[in-house]
């Protein structure tokens, strides 16, 4: 276990010193001349020559991103150009906000979709099974800016039991009842999709292994039909699920995005909008690097587990 | 899943079949798969949109008329109209051109790479191998739309940026399903046999190796369409995707936040549209792999 650990964390540094590379490349080379990009197409060239001057732009590419990802290991995010402000202060902070909204849907959609899935396959072709299956298939045709504006429609316009916007302040406390309220729609939004997915893969491994061999056993020894569930058939079942957590881990990046400019939320997926609309190079790199590295640590993260779960991955 | 007696029978590679007659099976599997042929007709409709999109809408979709602004579904606009008067139902006729020529071409210009790749890379394995996955390993390290974000907010959103983009990000997935299929059949003896004729790698790859691959590779790429359909929705939607004034279902849905209450269908409608495209393209690619693998159930 603690070799196959070790050779995933090394799997992982060399991953993230290539996406840096990738990240770098995007925003540093791609463009062409950043500084026409930044400054746009009239800037004079004398402003041009200052801007890159400054960001010291002059030098060679490789040196550039030495000295990029330099920094940023150590910390030195540097500073937004548009706001002036320290990008790291401006990440950290909303990635707190990010993190909780996160949390908020996490914990909602995780248990649910497992509880949703194992339902449905064990009362596989009855009503509730149909139920739960034609309504996951349509939350899953739903992107989260169309379900957040129906849940706006409907929870905050039509009944008014929650408001439609969630423009916190971003150093806002949690746990109070102003910004919890304005928390559930939002982290309704980003739940339905994935919760839509857990449930479906859930329930067609659950179905699977309902029909292995092992199960009839140990329904034939007499065992309660809850005991068979809970000790014999989720073990099993729920392996495919984690696997599909941590995937969703990347929708429930995608989705915080699309939420949190739906509702004006101030976290992470917002900044990065920001950053992208005002062109303000430091804080799209620093914003995506961190949420990169929180997406590999999460795969990381699953994949130990899975081994855990499941030794045979193990000795691959 | 209670396999049917034409499942248990057939085989995964059907040899000794004209190029007719497996057409025919598989139109007769699908069939017997009623909620798969429904995603079928949903998706081929949205197809006879996309193509003749421009002589189906009874309106042209820039065409305003401010004293028919916010209009409820009539006879003369069955979608009602938007905050310019404009049809609600020809842009989203139009709209459906756009969705397909960005995530259909993206997935096609996927596929092609991808299907490069993995062919190379799993064929050929060794050290090329362990550097191609790496580097897919990289792209799959971040967030398909933070990527898509991060690429358009600096190149800039132009139609064939988006496309590019699209088959950017599709392009590791792909790869990994052909990969695996090489890897499977490099062992097998008809491309021994292939090899010991001495045939060129080439040979073995396209002729014969890559036409068994095709079923799950068009499984995959069904799967990876529906993908992109939200995808392209959802930049849209955050003015990264299609521009305005072109019809865009995301863009619509963006200009339908303040009239909510107002104007309902603005709403309504277009989220219809992307919800039945991407569920019925989703329940067609289930059937495909029920027809297409059936040794292989659904996971």
């Amino acid at each position: 276990m603690l070799s196959f650990i070790v050779r995933r964390l090394g799997f992982m540094v060399l991953t993230l010193i290539l996406a840096s590379l990738l990240i770098f490349a995007a925003t540093q080379i791609l463009p062409g001349d950043v500084a026409t990009m930044v400054l746009g197409r009239f800037a004079t060239e004398q402003a041009l020559d200052n801007f890159r001057g400054e960001m010291g732009l002059n030098r060679s590419l490789v040196v550039q991103y030495g000295d990029w990802l330099f920094s940023f290991v150590q910390g030195d995010w540097g500073e937004s150009l548009s706001t002036r402000a320290d990008v790291r202060d401006l990440v950290l902070e909303r990635l707190r906000n990010s993190a909780m909204l996160a949390l908020v849907a996490f914990v909602m959609y995780v248990p649910l979709g497992i509880v949703l899935g194992v339902v449905a396959a064990i009362r596989r072709n009855s009503w509730v099974d149909h139920v739960i299956s034609v309504g996951s298939l349509a939350f899953i045709g739903l992107p989260e800016f169309v379900t957040g504006l129906l849940l706006i429609a409907v929870f905050a316009l039509r009944l008014d039991w929650f408001p439609s916007s969630s423009a916190i302040p971003p150093d806002a406390a949690f746990f109070d009842r102003h910004t919890l309220e304005r928390l559930v729609l939002p982290a309704l939004t980003i739940s339905l999709v994935s919760l839509a997915y857990i449930a479906r893969m859930t329930r067609s491994s659950t179905v699977e292994v309902l029909g292995m061999d092992y199960v009839r056993t140990a329904y034939l020894k007499g065992l309660s039909r809850s005991r068979v569930i809970g000790r014999h058939v989720l073990r099993n079942a729920l392996l495919p699920t984690v696997t599909v957590v941590a995937i969703g881990i990347g929708w429930l990046i995608g989705g915080l995005i699309v939420t949190e400019s739906l509702f004006g939320f101030p976290g992470i997926g917002r900044l990065l909008l920001f950053g992208i609309q005002r062109r303000d190079l430091p804080l799209i790199q620093a914003t995506t690097m961190v949420i990169v590295v929180i997406f590999t640590m999460a795969n990381l993260l699953a994949d130990i587990l899975y081994g855990y779960l499941n030794p045979r991955i193990r000795f691959r | 899943m209670s396999a049917s007696v034409d499942t248990a029978t057939a085989t995964p590679v059907p040899t000794r079949r004209s190029r007719g007659e497996t057409l025919r099976l598989y139109g007769r599997r699908l069939l017997r798969q009623p909620i798969a042929t429904v995603g079928t007709v949903v998706f081929i409709i949205f197809l006879l949109m996309a193509l003749f999109g421009p002589w189906i809408a009874p309106y042209g979709f820039e065409e305003q008329s401010i004293p028919d602004r916010l209009q409820s579904p009539t006879l003369q606009h069955p979608f009602g109209t938007d905050n310019f008067g404009r049809d609600v139902f020809s842009r989203i006729v139009v709209g459906a051109r756009g969705i397909f020529l960005l995530g259909g071409t993206g997935t096609i210009l996927a596929v092609m790479m991808g299907t490069t790749v993995g062919l190379i890379s799993g064929y050929f394995g060794g050290l090329l191998d362990e550097i191609l996955m790496r580097l897919l390993d990289v792209l799959l390290s971040i967030p398909s739309l933070l990527l898509a974000l991060v690429l358009l907010g600096t190149v800039g959103p132009s139609l064939l940026n988006l496309i590019l983009v699209v088959a950017v990000l599709y392009i590791p997935m792909i790869a990994r399903v052909v990969r695996s299929v090489v890897l499977d059949l490099k062992t097998k003896e008809f491309v021994e046999a292939a090899r010991i004729r001495g045939e060129r790698d080439s040979y073995v790859l396209f002729r014969e190796i890559l036409p068994n691959a095709l079923p799950p590779l068009l499984v995959e790429a069904s799967m990876r369409f529906s993908y992109s359909i939200f995808l392209v929705a959802s930049l849209g939607f955050l003015g990264l995707g299609v521009q305005p004034p072109s019809p865009d279902w995301g863009l619509q849905i963006n200009e339908a936040r303040n009239y909510l209450e107002s104007a309902p269908w603005m709403l309504a409608f277009p989220a219809l549209a992307i919800s039945l495209l991407v569920v019925g393209t989703n329940l067609m690619s289930d059937g495909l792999r029920r027809v297409l693998q059936p040794g292989r159930e659904d996971s």
